[in-house]
């Protein structure tokens, strides 16, 4: 068939992908809603993480009833303690809100003003008194909860045991002080105030040092050896029951936690929050856009005629990809300059940010003209790409360990099948020198690019059939 | 314009059964059956969108393609449309090619319009604009007035018959038998992926005259199907 005279090439086709990248620009430009949408969206998002991240995570609020006396203190050995100061420790975690009544606390946390209430009963410190004494007693706290919704008991059970561990190991940690305190005053001897007067104690190494002086005044004989026996005690008990300070420390807290990194190195939070912000950014984009603009020439009914000898397949999906792409560019850089306000960028690995970009929006652009070769119609494109990016974008941030073992290998394959994960490494290793190497999810994503297109291409053999 | 043999096939259905036809110079060739005789594949395959299972086609020139959904960007104007199409085409002068088509197409003075909200009329204009940017031997119209008012028919096939007076070889498929007789120098009649007539509307009903007496007088349109339903279809 001798139909044309047009010439054919790669170069043709090249500047064909030229002209229909300033058409889709005109297109895009002519729509003020998603120009607008394309601009605020970015804003937005860097506007409310920003926020998000530069704040810190709001406290949750606790209703407080404090019924201990004020002048209570916990006394060891008839000695008072330093104030443990619960209530200061409880409320550095959470935010307290103050209520005078265990009625008005249970209100509160029935109406769900506050999470939950911490009631502070009045014998707390003679209960915690008693420990020391023959007929110990069991201190106890009192906490309401709203147990209404799973998650949110979950969340106040997690956080309440957690304060609690902290109140006990900050009254441990008085008691072991001051029970080393003692155990010093019991071997090296000194004052030991008592009733607004000081007693002296000796100490054992002092009694030792006074009985070995007095032993060569004794006649030898039974009495002399008894004097040895007691003196050699009191050396050896002098000498050695040092190693009991430590012993009595440790008890406040047994085991310490020693952490070792494995598995890669970890950037800050808030660089990896702006990470997974730019990528959902980049991803919603780029994929949105490039479905949708290959499925409007599709029911522009343009298809043909321009696969006629105008542009190729592949130049008419490269022109898309490219499309995506230089918008995701765009709108993922805006994003970043919005989030400079909040946290310090670092500027000088800008080259790092746009291979990140550029390679991570090819992927994802070509994930989305598959997409939009497969569904075809714009309106079922834009389901689709909503319902395939976001629950990947989810999965993508599950870390190992919250879910089973088995589940968790599900989730990674198909986290690796969809450029999204690979294209957040490749943010964050740019965005931050500890962030992962950038070579692996770069290689990953140019995979990806590689299957996307050849499905992209496939699909389109069946573009103009209806 | 020539077509030999020319058969499709979409899995055991045959759209097309050895098709053959010549369509020479200035020549208005309407292609008429009913629904599913392989008109628009016969178009499509001329056009080089669809690839036939057997026969070839042979033209002394470019084929200009309209297909009948306006192919346009409707968010574009008319000028822009034709402007991208132009480039597309590598014309060396895109810019004096859409003046050029805007003048045939008497569509100068809405050139800035945005193309959605033009008439279907002009919509179809632009579309066979768009087919003519590549200065096409034969130009293949695909049911071109369907949609369209009688005003709007009759401005199309004005220019449509100026373009035929100008040398270019149209071809189009169409519904309307009327339409056909009127515009179309030759008829091909298809039903059910078969050639059944080549020739002129004087010529068909000389035909039902000889196969189908009793309609020879009625209208074009009845005498068209007393001879398709005599024919078997």
């Amino acid at each position: 068939m001798s139909d044309t005279s047009r010439p054919e090439g790669t170069r043709s086709h090249m500047s064909g992908v030229r002209w229909l990248l300033l058409k889709d620009l005109q297109i895009l430009r002519r729509s003020p809603l998603q120009s607008t949408l394309l601009v605020v969206y970015p804003v937005l998002i860097a506007v409310l993480v920003g926020f998000a991240i530069s704040r810190g995570p709001e406290k949750p609020r606790v209703a407080f009833l404090n019924e201990v006396p004020p002048n209570s203190r916990i006394v060891v050995g008839g000695q008072k303690l330093p104030r443990a100061d619960v209530q200061g420790r409880i409320c550095q975690k959470v935010e307290c809100v103050p209520v005078d009544s265990k009625a008005e606390a249970e209100a509160k946390v029935a109406s769900g003003d506050v999470l939950a209430a911490v009631i502070l009963p009045e014998d707390l410190i003679n209960e915690i008194n008693s420990l020391s004494t023959l007929t110990p007693g069991t201190p106890e706290i009192e906490v309401i909860v709203n147990e209404e919704e799973p998650v949110k008991a979950g969340l106040v059970n997690d956080r309440i045991t957690s304060l609690m561990a902290q109140a006990n190991l900050a009254i441990a940690r008085r008691i072991a002080a001051e029970g080393s305190h003692y155990l010093n005053l019991i071997i090296k001897g000194g004052e030991l105030p008592v009733l607004g007067t000081s007693i002296h104690i000796l100490g054992l190494q002092a009694s030792a040092r006074i009985l070995e002086a007095l032993e060569p005044a004794l006649e030898p004989g039974p009495l002399r050896s008894s004097l040895g026996l007691v003196t050699e005690f009191a050396r050896q008990a002098g000498e050695n029951l040092d190693i009991a300070g430590p012993l009595i420390s440790r008890l406040a807290e047994p085991i310490k936690v020693d952490k070792t990194v494995v598995g890669g190195s970890s950037p800050p939070l808030e660089i990896f929050a702006i990470a997974v912000a730019a990528t959902f950014t980049l991803a919603f984009v780029t994929v949105l856009l490039v479905a949708g603009s290959l499925a409007l020439e599709r029911e522009e009914n343009a298809f043909p005629r321009l696969v006629r000898g105008l542009v190729s397949e592949q130049a008419l999906l490269a022109e898309k990809v490219l499309l995506g792409v230089a918008v995701g560019l765009v709108v993922t850089l805006l994003m970043l300059a919005g989030l400079q306000f909040f946290v310090p960028l670092e500027w000088s690995r800008i080259g790092l940010w746009l291979v990140a970009i550029l390679v991570g929006g090819a992927a994802l652009g070509a994930a989305g003209a598959a997409l939009g070769a497969i569904a075809r119609e714009v309106r079922a494109v834009s389901l689709l790409a909503f319902m395939v990016t976001l629950p990947i974008a989810f999965l993508s941030l599950v870390p190992a360990g919250a879910v089973g073992s088995g589940l968790y290998s599900v989730i990674k394959v198909i986290a690796a099948l969809f450029p999204f994960k690979p294209a957040l490494e490749a943010l964050t290793g740019a965005l931050d020198a500890s962030g992962p190497a950038l070579g692996r999810p770069l290689l990953h994503l140019a995979i990806l690019l590689v299957a996307y297109a050849a499905i992209a291409r496939l699909a389109l053999r069946r573009f103009t059939a209806t | 314009m020539q077509a030999r043999e020319l058969v499709k096939r979409y899995g055991d259905r045959e759209a097309l059964r050895g098709v053959s036809f010549e369509a020479l110079a200035g020549e208005q060739v309407a292609v008429i059956g009913p629904n599913g005789a392989g008109k628009t594949t016969l178009l499509s395959i001329l056009a080089g969108i669809v690839r036939p299972d057997g026969g070839e086609v042979a033209v002394a020139g470019a084929v200009g393609w309209v297909p009948q959904q306006a192919a346009l960007y409707r968010r574009l104007t008319v000028g822009e449309n034709l402007l991208l199409f132009a480039r597309l085409e590598r014309h060396p002068d895109p810019r004096a090619s859409c003046e050029e088509m805007l003048e045939l197409t008497g569509l100068g003075e809405r050139r800035g319009e945005i193309v959605a909200r033009l008439s279907g009329g002009n919509q179809q204009r632009i579309n066979i604009a768009i087919g003519l940017l590549a200065r096409p031997a034969v130009l293949l119209l695909d049911e071109p007035s369907v949609g369209l008012d009688p005003r709007q028919r009759a401005r199309l096939w004005e220019f449509v018959s100026g373009l035929a007076g100008g040398g270019t070889t149209v071809v189009f498929s169409t519904h309307d038998i009327q339409e056909a007789e009127r515009y179309g120098g030759r008829l091909l009649v298809l039903a059910d992926g078969e050639a059944l007539f080549d020739g002129s509307p004087g010529e068909l009903r000389e035909a039902v005259r000889r196969e189908a007496p009793e309609a020879a007088d009625r209208d074009f349109e009845t005498a068209f199907v007393a001879y398709l339903q005599h024919r078997g279809h």
